[in-house]
């Protein structure tokens, strides 16, 4: 019997065309790249009754499952629906009925660094926030990569998303608690930009090129430097690899607070619906930009958007990229 | 009224803190959310409080007292051309909420700062008489703690006793201002502050004599483990900062930029541990490696200060053991201090 299928459908119920005529793959999303431990026993129950036994660990932090026979499809959404009961719809997703698997895949899974919950430089519970993306942005099937990282290091490559979410943290500073012992200024030159130099016996720190990293605050040995409650972010956008024209992303705002970054996501689907290519397959969102340009970019996402007192928003994007030639 | 003790709510421990605070001002360790190193981490330092619920009496607090009466940074004087003048201080007294070893710890300030030398430092000790101890119970050890190892675990000097109890406040007072200050109606009670009477992390303390011995011989100057230090510890004087006794500082002149006929004079707390703590005129400096200022410092706590004052520096508090960044353990330096005394000078230099 020939297979008649709507490859659409099984695309938008997030699995994958393999190599494999016969086969399927199951993409498993894992917002904010935290799973409860006994989740794997689905991934694992999935991968050896319907499956060839194996799991791909992506970069998006999911798994694929691949060796699925395309009639076993509904069996395993079947097989899915608790892991998809606890990791979307607990946390606020609503996407149905959560046997019929995955509504949407266009929209990546939002992927986050292990966040302060581990990590001593996060600035915020990065998983937390991803989740609260995750909520907002999905299901859309619209191609979009989100990322959130703790800090400026990056580690979760935000720099090659369509948004990466990096914390900032805004630093308060006592000056009686300060000993003068430099270790803030050594830190910050060493392995950040040199934002802070001594004056008079007390470090003084540059604002306009302090990337709020929180460093300064791990290494005051009198907790002279602490971290402003208010969670601040710096959005890169438009990072990508691909074929045509791989480069990092940009930065487009700095010292966003949380609301306004995720409600400049949400307007981003809107951009799209207006200025996507119908006639492609798909379309990367970094591509539309490249068509319409920045500025039509920047006030269509930034329609009704509030921003900080603090934030600032790039006048024009450079992107350190290449063409292939 | 004279002093006694009495059994308090809150609402009345914090009338008496009302009735005293036009004429002191009162210290405690409070949790400030969000204050610690790591995002989402809190810390507790010392603060003023206006109510009993504002002291954090749970947890240890990860900075000392000390920073009360000894601050961080202190302006001696502030002068401009020939003239200069002394910032004039609060009038207040203080009151000042500690456990048994932060109360042996001001015992040390006091050896250090007052009876060291000649002169008493003047400006140690015009805060120092300022100060009125009052004991918050602690019959617990927490983790890190060697308070008994080190004999610091009781403490008597102290102008009131307090026990957090439920909803009630029981305090035992033995000052006439503090006598004075309480309610009326509170029901008089017996009560005596309990002592902690086990380490978290008990040490065992080195022969005085068989230590000096082995530092006057030179051997344990070179010891195998104060090089293991010397890769291990930063440097970072995170140790020195929470520490209840260190009392080391540094004095220099600050001109103002915008006027350089104005300056002050400023004290600021130094790290024994940090670079730049023994530079010298002309650029030398001692005890570059790491390994070798852990040396000075341990042999201070343990044993230099006794030498001199007849009793260790070290109280026991256990929060250079609480903060290190890279879990050096002072507690597990005294113990190995200690096996390395009992092993035969060959073994000592291995």
């Amino acid at each position: 019997m020939p297979l008649d299928l709507n490859a659409g459908e099984i695309r938008r119920n997030a699995y994958r065309i393999t190599s494999r005529r016969d086969r399927t793959c199951l993409r498993v999303r894992v917002p904010g790249g935290c799973l409860a431990a006994r989740h794997l026993e689905v991934i694992r129950a999935i991968a050896e009754d319907y499956g060839d036994g194996t799991v791909h660990l992506t970069t998006r932090q999911g798994f694929e499952i691949p060796g699925i026979a395309f009639e076993k499809i509904p069996s395993v959404n079947r097989a899915l629906a608790a892991l998809i009961e606890d990791v979307e719809i607990a946390i606020g997703v609503e996407l149905g009925a959560p046997e019929n698997g995955y509504p949407a895949a266009g929209t990546r899974n939002v992927v986050a660094c292990i966040g302060n919950r581990v990590c001593p430089f996060a600035n915020l519970d990065t998983t937390a926030l991803a989740m609260r993306i995750e909520r907002s942005v999905f299901p859309n099937d619209h191609h979009l990569k989100i990322a959130v990282t703790g800090c400026p290091n990056d580690c979760i490559k935000a720099h090659l998303q369509d948004f990466g979410v990096i914390g900032q943290a805004d630093i308060r500073f006592d000056a009686q608690r300060c000993l003068g012992c430099e270790a803030c200024v050594k830190y910050c030159s060493r392995h950040v930009n040199g934002s802070i130099s001594m004056r008079n016996g007390r470090p003084v720190r540059d604002e306009r090129h302090c990337l709020g990293c929180g460093g300064c605050v791990l290494k005051c040995p009198t907790g002279a430097r602490t971290r402003d409650p208010v969670k601040y972010f710096r959005l890169i956008i438009l990072g990508r690899t691909g074929k045509r024209n791989p480069r990092l992303g940009a930065t487009f705002l700095e010292w966003a607070p949380e609301d306004a970054v995720v409600q400049i996501i949400l307007n981003t689907y809107k951009f799209i619906e207006r200025h996507i290519d119908r006639a492609l397959p798909k379309e990367h969102l970094g591509y539309i930009v490249d068509r319409t340009g920045y500025q039509t970019f920047r006030e269509t996402v930034l329609d009704g958007v509030q921003l900080g007192d603090k934030t600032r928003v790039a006048e024009t994007l450079h992107f350190a990229g290449y063409t292939y030639s | 009224m004279h002093p006694g003790s009495a059994r308090l709510t809150f609402g009345e421990f914090d009338a008496m803190l009302d009735s005293l605070a036009p004429t002191h001002r009162l210290f405690a360790p409070v949790l400030i959310g969000g204050g610690g190193r790591f995002s989402g981490t809190d810390v507790v330092r010392y603060g003023e409080i206006r109510s009993a619920r504002q002291i954090e009496f749970r947890r240890k607090s990860d900075f000392s007292p000390k920073e009360v009466l000894f601050p961080i940074t202190q302006t001696l004087l502030c002068f401009s051309d020939n003239e200069c003048m002394e910032p004039a201080g609060d009038d207040r007294g203080i009151l000042l909420f500690l456990r048994a070893c932060d109360i042996n710890g001001i015992g040390r300030l006091d050896e250090i700062l007052l009876q060291n030398g000649p002169v008493a430092d003047a400006y140690y000790e015009r805060l120092r008489r300022k100060v009125k101890l009052v004991l918050m119970e602690c019959p617990e050890p927490f983790e890190n703690c060697f308070c008994v190892s080190m004999g610091a675990n009781v403490a008597d000097d102290y102008a009131m006793a307090v026990r957090f109890e439920g909803d009630r406040v029981l305090t035992r007072v033995r000052d006439e201002t503090l006598a004075a200050a309480l309610p009326p109606s509170a029901p008089a009670t017996e009560f005596s502050p309990l002592f902690a009477e086990t380490d978290g992390s008990p040490v065992r303390l080195p022969d005085s004599e068989t230590l000096q011995q082995a530092i006057e011989e030179g051997r344990f100057f070179d010891h195998q483990m104060w090089k293991e230090y010397a890769s291990r510890c930063h440097a970072c004087g995170r140790c020195n900062a929470v520490c209840p006794t260190c009392s080391c500082f540094t004095t220099f002149d600050i001109e103002y930029e915008e006027n350089p006929r104005l300056g002050e004079r400023r004290r600021v707390w130094a790290s024994c541990h940090a670079d730049r703590f023994t530079d010298m005129a002309g650029g030398h400096s001692l005890r570059n490696d790491h390994g070798s200022r852990m040396r000075f410092k341990v042999l201070h706590k343990i044993h230099d200060h006794k030498m001199r004052f007849g009793r260790h520096m070290c109280v026991g508090c256990g929060r250079c053991d609480d903060q290190c960044p890279e879990y050096i353990s002072f507690s597990a330096c005294i113990n190995k201090v200690c096996a390395a005394l009992e092993q035969s000078p060959a073994a000592v230099l291995a």
